[in-house]
């Protein structure tokens, strides 16, 4: 009996790897991974912000790429766009009211195989208390060993959001009405 | 050191006037501009003038203090009970710290990413970097309910004066107003 289960034990870790795509940790302790956004101040230039802190992490394998997940938590109160003042006003309720909705989430519902490195990733994307499906545009940039012993695979990412649609009211003017959001994400193969 | 005079001299009035103008200013720029909306004409000049006047404030602020270190204060009119000149007292002690507490954190708010203060565009204020986590949210919660008690505080002083004036006929208030 002991033998068996030690046998079936053995059976399904041995299996594991090849039933399941391989675990990443996004690589936020050494700060390789980027939720950035822009957005067009009076439609005459870009404004570019960054939330510091989130963590997530993915699964992924090459070979079956439309069973890869990813999913995400940003700490709203992060907000940067390298102005106290304008941060303060963005953590507002006229933003992203941050003392009600400190997080936004995303987590993805499919992958959709595209030409070359390029797929989507279809998710729930929560922000301001609100979800809704988005469509990010991702590519993979790269994989493999680092230098120090581990295993990493990298990932860009955008979409564009309506403020609207996540009930932040735009008080910018109509050139502003849309947020493009820039994800950078670099994971660590758990072990 | 402290010596106490009987009256208020011509400077420590004009000040005292001066403070209370710009004060009642201060406050209700603040009130006003915190709504403006982002294509209001006043959206940038409002917070430039409120804070130039602040700085100005502060300024007039340690003037008075000089003043009063080096020149004592102004002895409590004597059918004053203890109460009241007690009372009076922490008042006025209370409005100095609250005004002074008001002025560093406004300062806090627009100086915690290190951009100084443009003071009327004839100078800058240096900014003395982030001090502390979140430093805008709470130096920003701090100038907003000190500014609340603070405006309080003053309406209670002004209510006090003129009912030393009107009712209590003594010379509260004619002696801030004359030397």
């Amino acid at each position: 009996m002991k033998k068996l289960l030690l046998a079936s034990l053995m059976a399904s870790m041995l299996a594991a790897p090849a039933l399941q795509a391989a675990e990443y940790e996004i690589d936020t302790q050494g700060a390789h991974a980027f939720v950035q956004f822009k957005i067009s101040h009076l439609g005459y230039s870009w404004l570019y912000g960054r939330f510091n802190t989130f963590k997530g992490n993915f699964s992924y394998d090459a070979a079956k790429l439309a069973d890869s997940k990813i999913q995400l938590e940003i700490d709203t109160k992060s907000v940067d766009s390298n102005h106290a003042e304008r941060d303060k006003h963005l953590r507002s309720p006229d933003f992203l009211n941050v003392d009600k909705n400190g997080k936004a989430t995303f987590v993805s519902t499919k992958i959709v195989p595209k030409a070359g490195a390029d797929f989507d990733v279809v998710g729930n994307f929560t922000l301001n208390g609100v979800t809704k499906e988005i469509v990010i545009k991702a590519t993979k940039l790269g994989e493999g060993s680092d230098p120090w012993g581990g295993y990493r695979a990298g990932f860009a990412g955008t979409t564009s959001i309506n403020l609207e649609d996540f009930a932040i009211k735009n008080i910018l003017g109509p050139a502003s009405a849309t947020v493009q959001l820039d994800l950078s994400v670099e994971g660590i193969k758990k072990s | 050191m402290v010596t106490e005079t009987k009256g208020y001299s011509k400077t420590s009035i004009v000040l005292h006037w001066l403070v209370a103008v710009i004060v009642i200013g201060l406050f209700a720029s603040g009130f006003w501009m915190v709504d403006l909306g982002y294509y209001s004409s006043w959206y940038k000049t409002a917070p430039f003038w409120h804070k130039s006047a602040g700085v100005l404030l502060l300024l007039m602020m340690v003037y008075r203090v000089l003043w009063r270190v080096l020149n004592g204060s102004v002895s409590p009119i004597p059918s004053h009970s203890r109460a009241v000149q007690k009372a009076s007292h922490v008042t006025h002690l209370t409005l100095y710290l609250g005004i002074f507490l008001i002025i560093c954190s406004g300062y806090l708010i627009s100086t915690a990413d290190g951009r100084p203060i443009e003071v009327f565009g004839l100078f800058d204020l240096p900014s003395a970097g982030e001090l502390f986590a979140d430093q805008a949210d709470i130096a920003g919660l701090v100038h907003k309910f000190a500014a609340y008690g603070l405006i309080t505080l003053a309406v209670l002083h002004a209510v006090a004066a003129l009912k030393h004036h009107f009712f209590d006929k003594d010379d509260t208030l004619k002696r801030m107003l004359k030397p």
